[in-house]
């Protein structure tokens, strides 16, 4: 059984049932980062330095999404033989940002809408001899 | 006091694809640049170079790597990298000088040799760079973006395939007839909607290439160009202002925009605001037009230009551009060039190569694809890391 690691460290707990992303507050202006944001507030009104790790939003409405026909170049780690995935850009309601996650496997593409709503989910991006690298996505909220 | 440079001459390099050094083709534009402003290599007093970040260090040193091909002259060197602004940062530089009265004569050149394919990021594993990390930890490619700006223009505008296929068939015939194009090939659309689908809704046919090109200009101040000619075309405004925070457009290549939880939204949106300020600083607006150059990186993302650079409101760029407004004999003609749809993307000479174009339509010279009577041009693009650029010619 291979061991679980997050493809990047520090970027969204690792809680399978309701994960969420890990993004910045900046403590003078409230300002939400995702990333996480660690040096300057990149808010211009604002010189803040100091930050708050936030569990961001799990879920959001869809802002645009595709589907990726074409395995894209290194470093991504394109299953051989390649399978077309979707991205989505999706909007999250309190932060109002817009985050970008893969879609989860299994989605149909052509039920996909700017408007719908989505949650935030853990899937496997990658595997290698050792573990299986996880990362964020985003799947439809069940209804 | 006047802030006009004028555009004494231009000249490129045909785009194409021989993995030539760059160089060979930067030279063949400077020179033809030269000629035409009827200037000696001696007598260039500033060389401005857009580097080209993907040709090692003489891609970075640009302005030097022209002026030692050229032959060391003691000129003043610069070199700018913006991205796909580099071409009017470089032209920024000299116009700057040129207006500081440290220079009269300028010029100013772009060149690239690319890599077949997707744009792919720096080698080796680098988890500080976001351009790096949006490929590993997404797979998303430069059509990605491209995508999600088209998919809404889809969902909340009605856009359709047939509509995103028509702007390429559209440039394809501007294209046709244009010496240093690509791409001289109609299409139909039952061609290009029957292309292979690359990120949905965007097709093979309806994304731009990346190419080998060169461009060049000789600015000039006023006075210099007024010895020399009679009529000299004149560079009005430059733009190439950064985004405003919070930035809610999602932007190459990153993961996440701004938040507008806790600052107000700007005034205009980025892309609108490159040509904004353009048009202001030209005392300007999108009705004084002729004709205009857009960064067409995918045909979609054409109609979200024509409302950026307000030729019309939102929702209305589909209705533009099947009213024929928009194609050669219409009222506001966009990329009789062909756009990237014919010559593909050369990063650092993309935009010079705009600016080329406008510059030959003002003077009368842009042969079949004329535009008649052109007096005002506008240019405009914008692409990744908060760059983007507009410039304005005038006659």
């Amino acid at each position: 059984m291979k061991t679980q690691v997050p493809a990047i460290e520090g970027w969204f707990t690792l809680d399978a049932e309701k994960p969420h992303l890990l993004g910045s507050q900046c403590t003078s202006c409230s300002s939400y980062f995702f990333p996480r944001e660690s040096m300057f507030c990149r808010n211009p009104g604002c010189e803040g330095r100091e930050f708050q790790e936030v569990p961001l939003s799990r879920s959001g409405k869809i802002w645009s999404y595709t589907n990726n026909c074409y395995a894209p170049p290194k470093p991504y780690m394109a299953p051989d033989p390649f399978v077309p995935y979707a991205i989505a850009a999706v909007e999250l309601a309190d932060e109002k940002m817009v985050i970008l996650g893969q879609v989860a496997a299994g989605t149909d593409f052509d039920a996909l809408k700017v408007g719908m709503e989505m949650e935030l989910v853990l899937e496997t991006l990658f595997e290698d001899e050792e573990s299986e690298h996880i990362v964020w996505k985003w799947k439809p909220t069940a209804h | 006091m006047s802030n006009e440079v004028a555009i004494l001459g231009v000249g490129m390099h045909p785009w194409g694809k021989w993995g030539k050094n760059f160089v060979e083709y930067g030279i063949v534009a400077c020179q033809q640049a030269l000629k035409d402003a009827g200037v000696e290599w001696k007598e260039v007093q500033l060389v401005s170079g857009a580097e080209t970040i993907r040709n090692g260090y003489p891609g970075y040193v640009a302005g030097a790597t022209f002026a030692q091909a050229l032959g060391w002259s003691g000129a003043r060197v610069a070199s700018s990298y913006a991205a796909c602004a580099s071409g009017a940062t470089a032209m920024n530089t000299a116009r700057a000088q040129i207006l500081a009265g440290m220079c009269d004569v300028a010029l100013v050149v772009g060149a690239d040799t690319t890599p077949k394919g997707f744009l792919a990021p720096a080698s080796g594993e680098r988890p500080d760079d976001p351009d790096w990390l949006r490929f590993r930890l997404l797979g998303a490619t430069n059509p990605t973006y491209f995508a999600f700006y088209a998919r809404r223009r889809m969902d909340l505008f009605g856009a359709t395939d047939k509509d995103f296929a028509k702007v390429k068939v559209k440039n394809a015939r501007h294209g046709l007839t244009n010496p240093n194009a690509r791409y001289k090939k109609a299409f139909t659309e039952e061609q290009v909607l029957g292309s292979a689908m690359v990120a949905d809704p965007l097709r093979l046919l309806e994304i731009c290439a990346t190419s080998d090109g060169a461009a060049a200009v000789v600015l000039t101040s006023m006075d210099y160009a007024k010895k020399h000619t009679r009529d000299p075309v004149k560079i009005a405004a430059i733009s190439t202002v950064t985004p405003s925070y919070p930035n809610t457009v999602i932007e190459m290549p990153n993961f996440a925009t701004d938040s507008a939880a806790s600052v107000q939204l700007p005034r205009a949106p980025f892309r609108d605001s490159i040509a904004a300020a353009a048009y202001e600083e030209a005392g300007l607006g999108p009705e004084d037009l002729s004709l205009a150059e857009v960064y067409d990186l995918s045909s979609a993302l054409e109609l979200d230009w024509y409302e950026n650079i307000g030729l019309c409101k939102p929702g209305e760029a589909e209705r533009l551009l099947n009213d024929g407004a928009t194609t050669l004999g219409g009222k506001i003609p966009v990329n009789p060039s062909g756009g990237l749809a014919c010559f593909g993307e050369a990063v650092p000479a993309q935009a010079i190569a705009q600016v080329c174009e406008l510059t030959w339509h003002i003077r009368g010279q842009a042969g079949e694809r004329q535009v008649e009577g052109a007096r005002v041009g506008l240019s405009v693009n914008q692409c990744l890391f908060g760059h983007g650029s507009s410039v304005i010619v005038t006659k």
